[in-house]
């Protein structure tokens, strides 16, 4: 745009004020990067959730165990492709406070029902082959450092083995990642056959199912026929999407993301303010320069785009460095945070909304002294000066 | 004594003509008064969390769970270990019984109020004991459930925030159907989030056997704590923690309060660098709006340090305006403000935020220093501008 | 008898003060032929300004037209206004009004920014008029750095850069000294005898009217001759 200099020249006329004005804005967006990063690990991964993956849970409670025996009944319904398991282990690695997901499963189906884990195919045979094998996602294995061949105990705190004790000791045989950026590797899965063995209760049941619907079926209709299939039994379940299941849990956080909202406006509030207040002051202050340029011809929506482009720009250059050092910042978080809240992201759509409010905000910060400007009598302005 | 008498004019003068930089003014206690505002209102969330939990534990009951549990719901106790538990030194007695509730709890989920979702929520069995060894248990509606019904008394919390808990009406959960006969109050503690019922009834109602999680005992003094962790541990037949009621409730509430203060800390430090650039910024055009008052008054013969000071104490009360505006909007919008949230071992607990006053001065430290940092430089400015140059220029 | 540039017949202006009238023209008729340099001198209020905004298509008449270069500025929207003020005026302020964030060139070049020209056709153009006023080494200099008379001169380059046909001066030399203020006038004459242009000058300096042409006395809204003593 020709009138870039102009706009530019503008901006920076009293260079302290444009500064710290950038620098309110700066925070302003670096804020909104971080807390937008931190908030989609409240989602959960819903925005990961594979629409054709139903959670079969007991219905009274997601920590009843369900019986094995179901599993059949499950992959004869109409609908359902595939069908897997997973239990909840809920111990820690060396210190209480070291808690990550850790699930007895049975590998080769839960591999197959989670095709955007990624793993060596020998890793995989590998942990088939051994009872007391392991594989951990890649976020768990950086963070604790581990490789393959290690040997990794676990301290129980809900499952004593029959022996009495509480340490189940396991090989690392794999290590996964994800397609996805997005998809939570923070994961320990291990045989399903030895931790039946080897626990001293609840033989026989497992924690949830997970099953994949067939192509063309409607998950609704499948999820309500394996409902109703066990409807009055001793242990009736809850079969949902993955999505709705992800979701039932961050909605248990009492709407994080209300809070977060109030939190931003509190923070766009202000910055407004002192925006509108730079640029009605730098509006202010030239009043007969702009005059002159309505003298030499410039019209008056050409005045008042002037004086927006100026907001704008002021918004676009501390936002952008914000959002930018934001995204870096919660690259590192999501490593740091990546076992006990993974899926710390910023997402695209989130950068898009930010940007998205910068002009906004440029607009609003801006659109008085605009008004102003373009109504400004030249005839008026020139005779005060 | 001159020096100080020419601070105060100088300031009187500046605090009088405020009004003409009226714009910039507001501006910075706005500014201010938000970072106090986000500041009281993140950290008095957990300050309500601590509350809740931490009143609930009582320095006189213990509590027992197998070792290694993190938390009841990870723990065991069978009811040859419970009554191991009953005869122990150290546990307070009522003529011949002990002081104790033997518990074991499930989650249930109901609908919350405000978001139509569900929420778990602990379902608690419980023996006679249970408000003997708590602090300040009362019924406060309808009547205590009777044991061998399907009988549930709710907790006060646990009643506002989840639908259809009132007294009289009946819930299901699974296949059984369970009559609410009563509702409780204790301070606000953790315990009003819960459901109570009988223990047995419970354990029936859900296979459990006759075994539970965990074993709460009024302890003879607060000093007999260690006297009985020695004599269970001593013993082959149990493998317990032991420890103060309240000490287990400040491990739970840990996390997330530890959680919440991880955000509420540094996000109010950014927020705070963000006012003080606000903040540098009204100062620094209230000192170049003052530009010939100021050249005037040092030509007039005032020190640079009363320009100095008076730019700086004007500062620091726009930011301690800021502070109190902030507060008091804190107080006004958050205080007593009713939320639940995933506590430990995923289950909800209701608590209130709570702006308490240590936070409130805690906030107009923020804001105190904020208005230092803001007003310093552009105070700096103020008392070496050029005074000949300053007066040609106008 | 050369053509006629500018004609204003009938022309008053009457402002509102509050609940006053107030007329600072009064049935005016003026006709400027093209290449004409006229001062126009009066006291204060006399509506000398007044008359200098209406050809510039700063301000509309109350009642009659002003018809510069065929145009018919009466009867234009704003807009219109502005897109003509664009090509066929130039005006010189007594305060020179040079933009403080921008070089001298970059000054000069504004009103180009209105046309079509790419960059480097405006930067040619703009240094041609900072030749022409004698300022071709100060391109890169700030109004900040340049003494009252050559931010004069940098406006004046701003006033012809494009090509207007038409200068309205106000007061030109109002702020220089003596000396500098002749340069300026003799840069206008070079201007209007050398180039064309057709300079109408509203000054209170009898001095600076001597380098007219003719000068036309302003006095309570009304416009006469009054030959130089």
């Amino acid at each position: 745009m020709k009138y870039f200099r102009l706009i530019w020249k503008n901006a920076w006329r009293k260079k302290i004020r444009t500064s710290l004005t950038i620098l309110s804005v700066f925070v302003a967006f670096l804020l909104f990067a971080l807390l937008s990063g931190i908030g989609y690990a409240f989602r959960g991964g819903v925005d990961v959730a594979d629409a054709e993956r139903l959670i079969i849970i007991d219905k009274i409670s997601l920590i009843n165990p369900l019986p094995m025996s179901y599993m059949s009944r499950v992959a004869a319904t109409d609908g359902v492709e595939s069908v897997t398991h997973a239990s909840w282990f809920g111990g820690y690695y060396q210190e209480p406070r070291n808690q990550f997901g850790q699930f007895p499963v049975d590998p080769q189906s839960y591999f197959d029902m989670y095709p955007e884990f990624n793993m060596p195919a020998e890793q995989l045979e590998a942990f088939k082959r051994n009872r007391t094998g392991a594989v951990v996602g890649k976020e768990l294995a950086d963070t604790y450092g581990w490789k393959v061949g290690d040997r990794i105990p676990l301290q129980a705190t809900i499952w004593t083995k029959a022996d009495g004790s509480r340490t189940w000791e396991f090989d690392l045989e794999g290590i996964f990642s994800a397609d996805d950026a997005r998809g939570s590797t923070a994961l320990m899965l291990f045989q399903y056959d030895y931790f039946e063995e080897a626990r001293a209760f609840a033989k026989g049941t497992v924690g949830w199912y997970i099953l994949r619907v067939a192509k063309g079926a409607d998950p609704v209709r499948v999820a309500n026929a394996i409902d109703l299939q066990f409807a009055n039994s001793p242990n009736e379940t809850k079969t949902s999407t993955e999505a709705a299941f992800a979701q039932s849990f961050t909605k248990q956080f009492g709407n994080i993301a209300l809070i977060v909202t109030l939190i931003l406006g509190a923070v766009f509030f202000t910055l407004l303010l002192v925006s509108g207040n730079t640029m009605s002051q730098s509006v202010r202050e030239r009043i007969s320069e702009l005059a002159v340029l309505k003298t030499l011809g410039f019209g008056d929506r050409t005045v008042l785009g002037i004086v927006l482009s100026e907001s704008i720009l002021i918004m676009l250059l501390g936002g952008l460095l914000g959002l930018g050092l934001g995204w870096l910042i919660v690259q590192g978080l999501a490593k740091e945070m990546g076992a006990f809240l993974p899926g710390v992201f910023l997402s695209p759509a989130a950068i898009a909304g930010g940007v998205a409010m910068m002009i906004v905000a440029g607009i609003l910060a801006g659109i008085f002294p605009a008004l102003k400007a373009m109504r400004l009598s030249i005839i008026e302005a020139l005779a005060r000066a | 004594m001159r020096g100080l008498r020419q601070i105060f004019a100088v300031t009187w003068l500046n605090l009088r003509n405020l009004p003409q930089r009226a714009g910039s003014s507001v501006v910075a206690v706005i500014g201010v008064a938000s970072v106090v505002l986000v500041f009281a209102a993140v950290l008095s969330m957990a300050k309500g969390f601590e509350r809740t939990l931490i009143s609930a534990g009582s320095d006189d009951t213990a509590i027992i769970m197998r070792s290694g549990s993190t938390s009841e719901l990870n723990s065991g106790i069978s009811n040859d270990q419970a009554l191991i538990i009953a005869n122990s030194s150290g546990v307070l007695k009522d003529g011949d019984t002990a002081v104790m509730s033997a518990e074991l709890y499930v989650i249930v989920d109901l609908k919350k109020k405000s978001s139509k979702t569900d929420a778990n929520v602990p379902f608690r069995g419980v023996q006679p004991g249970a408000f003997a060894v708590r602090n300040g248990v009362t019924l406060v509606e309808g009547r205590m459930f009777e044991t061998g019904k399907n009988e549930i008394i709710v907790g006060r919390a646990a009643q506002q925030e989840f639908e259809g808990l009132n007294t009289g009406s009946t819930m299901r959960f699974g296949q059984t159907e369970w009559r609410i006969v009563g509702a409780f109050e204790a301070n606000g503690g953790v315990s009003e989030s819960e459901l109570w019922t009988d223990v047995i009834t419970l354990q029936n109602a859900y296979r459990r056997g006759n075994s539970f999680q965990s074993v709460r005992v009024r302890l003879q003094s607060t000093g007999s704590l260690q006297e009985l962790r020695d004599s269970l541990e001593a013993d082959p037949r149990i493998d317990p923690d032991v420890m103060s009621e309240k000490e287990y409730y400040s491990s739970q509430a840990a996390p997330l309060s530890r959680f919440i203060k991880l955000i509420g800390y540094p996000l109010t430090i950014l927020m705070s660098i963000g006012a003080v650039f606000g903040a540098l910024n009204s100062m620094y055009s209230s000192v170049s709006v003052r530009g010939k008052e100021i050249a005037t008054l040092r030509a007039l013969g005032f020190g640079p340090i009363s320009i100095l000071f008076s730019t700086m104490i004007e500062s620091t009360l726009l930011a301690l305006a800021g502070g109190v505006l902030g507060g008091i909007l804190a107080y006004l919008v958050f205080n007593g403000f009713q939320v639940s949230t995933l506590g430990a071992s995923f289950s909800q607990v209701v608590f209130d935020f709570a702006v308490t006053p240590d936070l409130l001065v805690d906030g107009l430290y923020a804001a105190l220093i904020i208005g230092a940092f803001g007003g310093l430089f552009p105070a700096i400015r103020a008392a070496r501008l050029p005074v000949a140059q300053a007066l040609r220029e106008l | 008898m050369s053509e006629i540039l500018a004609r204003l017949q009938g022309v008053s202006r009457i402002y509102q003060k509050g609940k006053e009238k107030v007329e600072v023209l009064h049935e005016l008729n003026l006709e400027i032929p093209k290449g004409d340099f006229i001062a126009i001198m009066g006291p204060s209020g006399s509506g000398k300004t007044t008359l200098l905004n209406l050809l510039g298509g700063l301000d509309k008449p109350t009642a009659g037209t002003v018809n510069v270069g065929g145009a018919e500025l009466s009867s234009m929207s704003n807009s219109q206004l502005s897109h003509w003020r664009s090509t066929n005026v130039g005006f010189i302020f007594q305060f020179y009004n040079l933009l403080p964030v921008l070089t001298a060139l970059r000054n000069v070049e504004l009103p180009l920014l209105l046309t079509n020209f790419n960059s480097r056709e405006r930067v040619r153009r703009a240094s041609i008029a900072l030749d022409i006023v004698g300022l071709a080494d100060r391109a890169k200099h700030y109004p900040r750095e340049l003494s009252g008379g050559q931010e004069q001169r940098v406006a004046i380059a701003r006033a012809i850069v494009s090509d207007p046909s038409l200068l309205l001066c106000d007061e030109p030399t109002g702020d220089l000294d003596r000396e500098t203020a002749d340069e300026i006038l003799r840069l206008l004459q070079v201007l209007n005898r050398e180039h064309g242009k057709t300079i109408v000058m509203v000054t209170h300096d009898a001095q600076a009217a001597d380098y007219a042409n003719r000068t036309l006395h302003c006095d309570k809204g009304t416009l006469e001759a009054r030959e130089a003593a």
